[in-house]
């Protein structure tokens, strides 16, 4: 009953400096949940804009039905059968769900072209309730949880008569019971003879709802299966190449004497009862998905977000870390998730970056030292080998890599003893991820005590001296790097929590 | 850093290239009218947009973090009122003295600003737009509708801006210190830092301790102390104070920046940029009844002149954004 309905052959497409995809080969067929999987950065995102298009291949095909596929623009790919519902649902939040379902192709009547809203809410309501969905097509999108806005796009992609359906990451915002809703509705588009490209960091989900899966890696074809074929580790080996040790450059360092202790931390809505000790030379990994409250933790920690109960402490002594130049004096140091929104400002330079956490000690009575500005710039920029023309460029002229290094020297400036980082390697290229996991070990060696948020498993799995777990807001793991496998991992990350862990 | 690197970045920036036009302005003048160029005028042309220059740098400062302070006319026309009745009712009290009083009337106006945007989390453009009229309407009430003209101020109150020194106004004395101090806070100092940070990318300055609260308390009372010191000269330079003096000049003080190449969404711009924006506009108002173009049309060419800025500023960010990814394949 299963044909093929896409495929891609030989893909390639280059972007300035990156080669982004380099001869992908992907097979879709009706009624199948396709698992499209890799690591960040391995060019998901974009197989996945090629095939809606917005972006145009470099060389290779496309054929969909057996034609060679050929859209100008994202429009095209839509009346063509192919949508794409994106991780971050795109919605009109203050226009309702039939205004939104009917975005860009309105149904209209009479001459005067005049917008049928009968007929529209009508289809709409007819699309809901085929979903099983509990919604009225008039309610606005605003009003709605961030579940039934997934359902809303898909009751778009339906109501284009979609016959791929693209889904990217869908579950990273939804709760267990949501998850399982999902999964109908994905079950029953499969039933329908769609074919669903399902794109997932989570491998339970995968073993779960998908049939066939294809694995990319630094932009590659590595190879495809069925599910039921194969297992965790297979899949994770494929999807990181080399065995762990030799990706992850580990060193034993002797661990010492605790820094920082955790106790009950909690902020209503985000998380409870987080519990913690963090010791000298330790890589303390914090896995969970998205979501699951460990960035904010981390910011509760560091005094950007107030906690409502619960105690820190460093070296024994309870302190008080009001806002970010406290924590910054104890010697706590926080590299954000996102480095363009939240660690890098563009239109500075590079010097007047790196300088900015230590503003206050470069300058007396308020006025800058550009002496020392530049000293310090040149020490930590050279040690992270940021390459440019010159301190004094801006941060924008910089590839993201560069970018990323210029964070870190910024941090690592202000000499602290314990590093916190929020998924330090997300959306950076391969050689510079080596580069910063070298940098993570070498910090732990030198003493400091290290805490690395990832979601990507294989990392978490390959730095850590110790994996702390959240799902939801608690902490459902707590396992050795020896103990630590990413069946375990993965089990407390998704709530199921171990028999015999200590928490 | 080779040596062509460092004359491309000269060449392509705003400065440059505002210093080139205005000097094709000035030729272009000189064609019609041959006076226009000499050192008299200059100097009046200086003379008369030292008040524009100070108080667009205060407003610099305000869309330096992505913001706009429409209540700086209004700033200006409050307290050039109430320092011109200060010095109608206490004619004793020493001119520079007035001065500081006005000045001081600007500060708290900024600072009712600052407080509304930093602690009452109004955004700027709706707390400057009340305010805007808010100040107005105190001139108005104060003043009981009246003007205070020219045989009602004192001698020396109307002296503040004309006196000279070394042979240069008052006027442009005080545009070039304000200027060159503002240019000093913001490239050496640390909060003139962090203002950048905060309009560059708030997240990112948060995380590193800078405190918005005292960044928007500080931009708002530098726009109002501007404002207050405009405002006292402005009414003795011409030795009256109306209720409406200086209506519509915020637009002209945003005008001088985007010109100037100061980015409305905040982040970037300088000081000189604005310095020579506000030049060029004083430049372009004198030179319109030289070379006998009517005075109606005075408006009408500004704004064009703002539009073409914008353009200039978009397009020549579209083509660096071009060049940064060619760059960034290497």
């Amino acid at each position: 009953m299963s044909e093929t309905i896409l495929e891609v052959k030989n893909l390639t497409k280059y972007f300035p400096g990156i080669k982004a995809l380099d001869g992908v080969h992907l097979t879709i067929r009706t009624g199948e949940v396709h698992a499209l999987i890799g690591e960040n950065g391995a060019g998901k995102s974009t197989l996945v804009k090629i095939m809606t298009g917005v972006y145009f291949p470099t060389a290779g095909e496309v054929l969909y039905e057996g034609n060679l596929l050929e859209f100008k623009n994202a429009l095209d790919a839509q009346n063509a059968g192919i949508a794409a519902i994106h991780q971050e649902a795109s919605m009109f939040s203050e226009l309702s769900v039939t205004e939104n379902i009917f975005m860009g192709h309105h149904i209209t009547k009479g001459r005067t072209r005049r917008i049928d809203w009968k007929a529209m809410q009508k289809e709409t309501q007819a699309l809901l309730d085929e979903l099983e969905l509990d919604i009225d097509c008039n309610t606005l999108v605003k009003n709605l949880g961030v579940a039934q806005r997934h359902m809303v796009e898909i009751a778009k992609a339906l109501s284009l008569n979609a016959q791929i359906v693209i889904m990217d990451e869908p579950t990273s915002a939804l709760s267990m019971r949501e998850v399982e809703d999902l999964y109908k509705i994905v079950r029953r588009l499969k039933d329908a003879g769609k074919a669903i490209i399902f794109i997932s960091h989570k491998f339970d989900e995968i073993f779960e709802i998908c049939d066939y899966f294809t694995v990319l890696r630094d932009g590659k074809y590595i190879g495809e299966g069925k599910v039921a074929d194969t297992n965790v580790d297979e899949i994770v080996t494929m999807m990181v190449g080399r065995s762990l040790d030799q990706m992850y450059p580990k060193t034993d360092v002797a661990i010492g004497k605790t820094m920082l202790s955790v106790k009950n931390l909690a902020q209503p809505g985000y998380f409870s009862n987080v519990s913690f000790d963090l010791h000298e030379g330790e890589i303390l990994g914090f896995f969970g998905l998205i979501g699951a409250g460990r960035s904010e933790v981390m910011r509760t920690i560091f005094g950007i977000d107030k906690r409502s109960a619960g105690t820190v402490s460093l070296d024994g002594k309870e302190v008080h870390i009001a806002d970010p130049n406290d924590a910054m004096n104890y010697g706590i140091a926080f590299v954000p998730e996102d480095r363009q929104s939240q660690g890098v400002i563009l239109q500075m330079s590079i010097a007047k970056n790196i300088t900015l956490p230590q503003i206050n000690k470069l300058s007396k009575y308020g006025i800058i030292n550009k002496k020392r500005e530049f000293e310090v710039t040149k020490t930590f920029g050279e040690k992270m080998e940021i390459r440019a023309a010159g301190w004094h460029v801006d941060a924008d002229t910089l590839s993201g890599g560069n970018q990323q290094k210029v964070v870190l020297a910024k941090w690592l400036a202000t000499q602290p003893r314990i590093l916190i980082l929020d998924e330090p390697t997300k959306g950076i290229d391969v050689a510079t991820k080596a580069a910063v996991h070298e940098f993570i070990s070498e910090m732990a060696s030198q003493g400091l005590a290290v805490i690395l948020i990832s979601s990507e498993l294989p990392e978490v799995l390959g730095m850590a001296d110790r994996v702390i777990v959240m799902h939801e807001g608690k902490m459902t793991g707590e396992f050795s790097r020896e103990e630590a496998n990413s069946d375990n991992v993965i089990k407390a990350a998704t709530g199921h929590i171990e028999e015999g862990v200590s928490l | 850093m080779s040596i062509p690197t460092s004359i491309k970045t000269i060449t392509q920036r705003r400065e440059t290239s505002l210093i080139l036009l205005i000097g094709v302005l000035l030729f272009g003048v000189t064609m019609r009218a041959p006076n226009f160029v000499s050192v008299t005028n200059i100097e009046r042309i200086v003379n008369d947009t030292s008040i524009l220059i100070m108080v667009s740098i205060g407003q610099f400062f305000v869309i330096l973090t992505g913001g706009i302070d429409l209540s700086v006319a209004s700033m200006i026309g409050l307290s050039g009122m109430s320092a011109a009745m200060i010095n109608q009712y206490n004619p004793g009290m020493p001119a520079g003295f007035v001065l500081i009083i006005g000045m001081l009337i600007g500060m708290v106006l900024g600072m009712i600003n600052g407080a509304a945007v930093a602690y009452g989390k109004v955004p700027p453009i709706i707390t400057t737009l009340g305010t805007m009229s808010i100040y107005r309407g105190m001139t108005f009430v104060i003043s009981r509708g009246q003007w205070v003209t020219a045989h009602e101020m004192t001698e020396s109150y109307m002296n503040l801006p004309h006196g000279n020194f070394l042979g240069i106004s008052n006027l442009i004395w005080w545009g070039i210190v304000v200027s060159v101090i503002m240019f000093y806070f913001s490239k050496y100092t640390k909060r003139g830092r962090e203002i950048y940070a905060i309009g560059g990318n708030k997240v990112a300055a948060k995380f590193v301790g800078v405190e918005e609260k005292k960044i928007h308390m500080t931009i708002f009372t530098l726009s109002g102390i501007l404002s207050g010191i405009a405002g006292v000269m402005w009414t003795s330079r011409f030795a009256a104070a109306v209720n409406e003096t200086a209506a519509g000049f915020e637009l002209q003080t945003v005008a001088a920046c985007v010109i100037g190449g100061v980015s409305i969404a905040g982040g970037s711009g300088a000081v000189v940029g604005v310095v020579l924006g506000a030049l060029f506009l004083g430049i372009i108002n004198n030179a319109l009844p030289v070379i006998n173009l009517s005075p109606f049309y005075q408006m009408f060419i500004q704004g064009a002149i703002v539009l073409v800025a914008m353009l200039i500023n978009t397009l020549s960010e579209k083509r660096r954004e071009q060049e940064l990814l060619k760059g960034r394949q290497q």
